[in-house]
């Protein structure tokens, strides 16, 4: 239902689109939970210390991508002693399989987690077909 | 130490066996039974001036759902990340957030006043602020020239 575009299971990702890199900083694939319900797809990505005003979400054809700004924070007066993850932008992309009704998106924000809930479009929905007796 | 032992009266060998075992079992009680092994959460350790701080990174969370204990230069952080009740009958295409309970201990490099925290959870981003206490504080000695 929702192909992954980037085919590396790594958690570091090389810049896509070959562009000159804006920040230092590395990008990171966020952990992502994908499941379907009856009439929707949703898509729920850990970004922490990502602010829900700095989520990007973009649609286009099939092709949805992610991405959230982590604010560069300075530790005053703080030295980094030891580090087990890394700090950086995130940013995912994935190919949607089936049509979407991209005019009821929800998207929410909470806590670092963004929540994706993507409704599936009438012609894509499973239909039930009533039997009738002969 | 084996040795010692052998060369008492009182050895047995099926209470060697025995104690082997025992310590055998307390050396993999501390694996977790789940495959992932992945160490969670991930922490950053910051040192300042007498003070260190802590980030961890638990998105989901809220400051209530976290638990956090300092003994003198250990500090644990403790909670559960739950599954969302809807997905459980739903068909998933991919589950990489990690679920379930979890418990984390740091050592810390030195002593920490626990009076004297301060905790600040932003964004999924846990912040722990600990200052070093006055008494343990390192003193600027004087060299007399005599």
């Amino acid at each position: 239902m929702a192909q992954e575009v980037t085919t590396t299971r790594k958690r570091d990702v090389a810049r896509t689109n070959g562009g000159e890199p804006s920040t230092a900083a590395p990008i990171y694939l966020p952990d992502t939970d994908i499941y379907e319900t009856v009439d929707h797809i949703v898509l729920v990505a850990d970004m922490p210390g990502v602010a829900p005003g700095d989520v990007d979400v973009t649609l286009e054809r099939r092709v949805l991508t992610i991405r959230g700004k982590v604010p560069t924070e300075a530790h005053d007066g703080y030295k980094r002693l030891y580090a087990e993850y890394g700090e950086g932008d995130f940013e995912r992309v994935f190919t949607l399989s089936e049509e979407v009704d991209r005019d009821h998106i929800e998207a929410s924000h909470k806590n670092g987690v963004l929540t994706l809930k993507l409704p599936k479009a009438e012609s894509a929905k499973t239909q039930r077909i009533e039997v009738k007796a002969a | 130490m084996l040795l010692g032992r052998t060369s008492g009266f009182d050895w047995d060998p099926f209470t060697e066996m025995q104690r082997m075992r025992e310590d055998m079992n307390r050396l993999f009680a501390d694996f977790p039974s789940s495959p992932a092994t992945r160490i969670y959460p991930p922490v950053n350790l910051w040192l300042g001036e007498n003070s260190i701080a802590v980030t961890a990174e638990l998105p989901g969370l809220s400051a209530e759902e976290v638990d956090l204990t300092i003994r003198e230069d250990t500090l644990t952080i403790r909670g559960e990340r739950k599954p969302m009740e809807e997905a459980e009958q739903a068909s998933w295409h991919r589950r990489e957030r990690p679920l379930g309970a979890f418990s984390r201990t740091v050592s810390l490099p030195y002593r920490v006043d626990p009076d004297q925290v301060k905790a600040r959870f932003q964004n999924g981003v846990l912040e722990i602020e600990m200052q070093r206490p006055e008494a343990d504080q390192p003193r600027k000695i004087q060299i007399s020239n005599q």
